[in-house]
């Protein structure tokens, strides 16, 4: 295929089409409409079903009803639409039904506006709904990754029977690159021994979420924890930048992490001994290989577009053994190249602190700086 | 003695029914209400190409009682997954089957919405007035000045609001091919919700859109009542408030004659 200049949403959305996407729900919500809109025209002249919900409420518990079918079914949405969405991904995480979701970040919490953020780490990498499950989290930061994770995502969620997030921002989904999608795949109807498809010569089945004896629910519990061992030990996917010889690690994921990279970069050519560790997989977390980095790093410095939600995982990695800074932008706000750049010259020419509260420490900064 | 008069079923469990015991309460209609549902999933040979959305509620276990596919929605939200499913497999049948919390209140989008999209998905929808499974709340169907564990002095309109009339609402929609509502108090409403039944599935089988059976029910155990006392309660108060009407047939419908 060649290369084409493509837009994050469209790309991520064609992606999935070629994938052999069968059915999408969705519901307008910006910074993420273009998938929508993508779709509406796509899967219909495909021979495939669109279907524009009245709530992302009903289009989650769609995605659910088509995911019990066995159909490659997913939905798109940003932050607030994301949130009214908890409901359903609970549901379908606890009846172990393969789903894949695309939340394109916007500023929050509440309404917030409709730019570039990372403040959804918690609520997706966490899990968001009510109960014990862990969804995959895949976390982009080009139009090129958008695609080739979107394609993942499906295999991924299949092989697993689990839900997994595509976790993009305002700023992945609404800016044009280069890149290429994959050959277009039909869609082949899978046909796994858990499907409702009508009980038609066989034993009738039954897809559901209670399990009213706790001993069956600690049962399901420790099923779906055993299956997250398993991704836990199979899907860490992570990406390394300039890290052989780094005294400094910058960690950073998404659009914050290709931005830290520029920084990287520009401090690379003024010899600071700087690299960047870029996770992919936000869930399961790349935690050995970012203890493996804390053995040696003189100094971690953790660059996010929130208060520092990925910054606990790093800091739980990391287990103090050595320091981690914390820069962030908040509330739609994208870091500058520069403005990390600042914070890598920093470590690298002055003292640093030892282990203290990397948000106070930060924050204090801010204060100085006047803002 | 005579020993050879022919032995001759005139009663028996339908083929969509398995063999469950009910754990509904003793009075309660919902045992009538599936057992009209399998009858008429046997006479039109669906059972095979039926999938079931169980909603939550009293009926949560509903899928215990039907021998067909099933899926077990979360609270109000059975219209959305049935959806989902129907899109996928627009060859099967798919029916819902709610109470009046699940489907008049917290899935009150989710019902509307699917009526009108034409859907083409069978909804039975139980109203017995009140919030059964949680023990006896008020519900968006309960009278006025009815008492229930959560307007324990009657139900205030001035306070509360009045009734919703779901079946009337939803009939407003366009994409609603069948929408009627019976009652479940005596075997001669029993035949009349039966055939009531089998019309809103043949809609479906036929593509007439969206159809919906309004069941009035009993709850002995949360109205306080015996179920005779019940049944008479529902006959007496229920009623004059949510009438026994065909809202929408669809013209197809209409001429259709079932034996």
């Amino acid at each position: 295929m060649p290369r084409e200049l493509l837009k994050g949403n469209i790309a991520t959305a064609e992606a999935a089409i070629r994938a052999g996407l069968e059915a999408y729900f969705g519901y307008p919500i910006t910074p993420q409409t273009e998938l929508l809109e993508w779709f509406s025209e796509r899967m219909p002249a495909l021979g495939r079903t669109f279907l524009q919900a009245e709530s992302e409420l009903a289009a989650i518990n769609m995605v659910y009803g088509a995911a019990c079918t066995g159909a490659r079914v997913m939905t798109s949405s940003s932050s607030p639409g994301v949130s009214l969405m908890m409901e359903g991904l609970s549901y379908i995480a606890a009846t172990e039904v393969p789903m894949v979701m695309v939340d394109v970040m916007r500023g929050g919490p509440g309404l917030g506006n409709i730019a570039p953020s990372q403040g959804d780490y918690n609520q997706i990498v966490r899990g968001g709904g009510h109960g014990d499950y862990h969804p995959i989290v895949l976390a982009p930061a080009s139009v090129q990754e958008s695609i080739d994770l979107t394609v993942l995502a499906f295999d991924l969620a299949e092989k697993y029977r689990t839900i997994v997030i595509v976790l993009t921002d305002g700023s992945l989904g609404q800016m044009m690159e280069p890149a290429e999608l994959p050959p277009m795949q039909p869609v082949h109807r899978r046909q796994p021994d858990w499907a409702v498809t009508g009980a038609e010569g066989r034993e009738r089945r039954i897809l559901s979420s209670i399990y009213l004896n706790p001993e069956e629910e600690e049962v399901t519990n420790i099923r779906l924890l055993g299956r997250w061992n398993q991704i836990e030990a199979d899907e860490i996917r992570y990406q390394e930048y300039c890290l052989e010889d780094a005294e400094l690690v910058v960690v950073g994921f998404g659009t914050a992490g290709r931005v830290a990279l520029s920084a990287v970069r520009t401090a690379r050519a003024e010899g600071i001994p700087v690299g960047l560790f870029r996770p992919i997989s936000l869930n399961p977390y790349p935690i050995e290989a970012i203890k493996n980095l804390s053995n040696r790093a003189r100094a971690m410095l953790v660059v996010e577009m929130n208060s520092g939600q990925m910054l606990d995982d790093v800091l739980l990695a990391v287990s103090g053994k050595a320091p981690v800074e914390f820069f962030g932008r908040l509330g739609g706000m994208v870091p500058f190249p520069d403005e990390v750049l600042a914070e890598i010259r920093r470590l690298a020419h002055e003292p640093i602190a030892p282990n203290g509260n990397p948000r106070r420490s930060w924050m204090k900064r801010l204060a100085i700086a006047g803002n | 003695m005579v020993t050879d008069i022919p032995a001759e079923i005139v009663y028996q469990r339908p083929e969509a029914f398995t063999e469950a015991t009910t754990h509904y309460c003793p009075g309660c209609t919902h045992g009538v209400a599936h057992r009209l549902v399998a009858e008429v999933l046997d006479e039109m040979n669906l059972r095979e190409k039926t999938i079931g959305v169980a909603s939550v509620g009293c009926s949560v276990f509903a899928f215990n009682y039907f021998d067909c596919d099933f899926v077990e929605a979360a609270h109000g939200r059975a219209p959305a997954m049935a959806t989902g499913i129907k899109r996928v497999l627009p060859e099967r049948v798919v029916f819902t089957y709610q109470g009046d919390g699940d489907l008049a209140s917290i899935g009150m989008a989710e019902i509307v919405h699917a009526a009108a999209r034409g859907e083409n998905i069978t909804v039975i929808f139980i109203n017995n007035a009140n919030y059964g499974m949680t023990g006896g709340q008020m519900a968006p169907t309960t009278l006025p000045g009815q008492k229930t564990t959560s307007s324990p002095l009657g139900r205030d309109v001035e306070q509360m609001g009045f009734p919703i009339r779901t079946a009337e609402l939803l009939a407003t929609l366009e994409g609603a091919g069948y929408v009627v509502r019976r009652s479940l108090h005596d075997p001669k409403n029993i035949r009349l919700a039966k055939k009531a039944l089998r019309l809103a599935f043949e809609a479906q089988v036929r593509g007439l859109g969206f159809s919906l059976v309004e069941l009035l029910s009993t709850c002995p155990t949360n109205w306080g009542l015996n179920p005779i006392q019940a049944l008479h309660w529902l006959e007496e108060r229920m009623i004059p408030v949510f009438p026994l009407e065909d809202f929408k047939v669809s013209p197809a419908l209409s001429q259709l004659r079932i034996s």
